[in-house]
């Protein structure tokens, strides 16, 4: 147990120290969702109810697609040197390989979110107010989820030719569910609406997590097989 | 220490391995030649444990990788013609990486003896990407050393090397040897093979043409193998 942990922080440790040098994850997903959340700025009227209505939309769909970029990268960089194969003769259960690279990809997502998210939030003119720790136990949970299935599927695709087409064709289809939740649960939270229905749908957001998180989990090994 | 039984690998309607099956004990030097496209990096993946034969039975240190892949990836070390190393980590950082994996004792002071042999340690604290392909294959060796495997696989350790990274490398491999330590060596230099092997084992095609001692064996028979 403390041996895996060891192993699951060491693959974590040698993932923020490459992405500090290289910066390609970080700084492309972060230009993105910059660029998504600065266009739909200009395209409704600063303030409008109709820029209010499609906000948490327009997020969801920054982190997504931002995320995606970065899932991606995150495999491709593995495979460059073959590094993935050093990875796999180490003794390790592959399973905590995908522990570490979900934990190392939601902190990559997350601190793109963590920038971009306040920025939306004043472009938009948004008022979250007290419950911004609402907002960001839903962004949090949106991430494990996503971060989940791409880490699984960035690795079959990172073995593809076309991985970059490969990997948004295989991810959202699946993540449909996480993300359907995550844009309700965000929905109502910024409408202000009964806080009800945010906690039925972040509770939803939950069961999605643990079921796709546990599942990923159990089916990393054969996804490594050839 | 290595069984092969009856390895058959196919990808699609191509076939690898042909059946090949072969044992290799404790303490031997057993040197895999075999033309590009022989079959001697996909046996060497399978012993490695990093793809699975379509048929037939592998057991390394008397374990099978399909039960026990951890415990016999703790006893082999893997050269290959990759480095297997991270270009924006110095040359420590790879090796701190790989030790902490692998649960290395007194990890610092096995790094320093290591980059010290292969001659490197004047450039522990630089990033890999400026390093030359020698001296990347120079780290990949302490890379695959780190852990003291019993059990070394190394496909093509001298491809790219110059003349004193051969030498380091050939020493290292001596010094291996000397400590009992099991080598299965692919390589393509003949010469080398039947001078410092116990054993050749000859690929071809897939199919394994034979498995015999340096001294049943001259050069032209192995070059007249190959060129058939």
């Amino acid at each position: 147990m403390r041996n895996g942990l060891r192993q699951i922080a060491t693959i974590i440790h040698k993932d923020m120290v490459t992405e500090m040098r290289s910066k390609d994850i970080v700084v492309s997903m972060l230009v993105f969702s910059l660029i998504v959340v600065a266009v739909f700025n200009f395209i409704f009227d600063p303030g409008s109810a109709q820029m209010k209505a499609t906000a948490p939309g327009i997020l969801w769909v920054a982190i997504i697609f931002s995320g995606n970029l970065g899932l991606s990268r995150s495999f491709a960089r593995e495979h460059e040197n073959a590094m993935m194969q050093g990875l796999l003769m180490c003794p390790v259960d592959h399973s905590l390989i995908f522990v570490a690279k979900v934990i190392g990809n939601i902190i990559f997502i997350s601190i793109v979110e963590a920038i971009s998210v306040p920025i939306m939030i004043v472009l938009f003119d948004l008022s979250i107010g007290a419950e911004f720790w609402k907002l960001a136990l839903i962004l949090l949970l949106g991430t494990i989820g996503f971060a989940g299935v791409g880490t699984l599927f960035s690795t079959i695709s990172a073995n593809t030719k076309s991985r970059e087409v490969m990997l948004p064709i295989l991810l959202f289809p699946v993540s449909i569910p996480v993300i359907l939740s995550a844009v309700k649960s965000t929905t109502y939270l910024l409408n202000h609406t009964n806080s009800d229905n945010v906690f039925s749908w972040i509770k939803i957001l939950i069961a999605f997590d643990v079921i796709f998180t546990v599942v990923c989990f159990l089916l990393y090994e054969y996804v490594l097989e050839e | 220490m290595i069984v092969a039984e009856n390895i058959v690998k196919s990808f699609g309607s191509k076939t690898a391995l042909d059946h090949v099956s072969f044992h290799i004990k404790q303490g031997e030097y057993v040197a895999l030649l075999g033309a590009n496209g022989a079959g001697k990096t996909t046996l060497t993946r399978i012993l490695a444990t990093l793809t699975r034969p379509s048929s037939g039975h592998v057991k390394i240190a008397a374990m099978a990788p399909k039960n026990e892949a951890q415990k016999i990836r703790s006893r082999i070390g893997v050269m290959s013609h990759h480095s297997f190393l991270y270009d924006d980590l110095t040359a420590e950082e790879n090796l701190k990486f790989y030790g902490r994996m692998y649960g290395v004792d007194e990890l610092d002071a096995r790094i320093d003896k290591l980059l010290q042999k292969v001659g490197l340690i004047t450039r522990r604290h630089d990033r890999v990407q400026t390093f030359s392909r020698g001296m990347q294959q120079r780290l990949s060796l302490a890379r695959a050393l780190l852990h003291k495997p019993p059990i070394l696989l190394l496909d093509e350790p001298f491809a790219g090397l110059d003349v004193n990274a051969t030498e380091i490398v050939k020493e290292l491999l001596d010094e291996s040897i000397a400590q009992d330590n099991t080598v299965l060596l692919t390589v393509h230099d003949i010469d080398y093979a039947v001078q410092n092997a116990q054993r050749i084992l000859l690929l071809k095609q897939g199919r394994l043409l034979f498995d015999k001692c340096v001294e049943e064996l001259s050069h032209d028979q192995i070059r007249e193998a190959l060129a058939e």
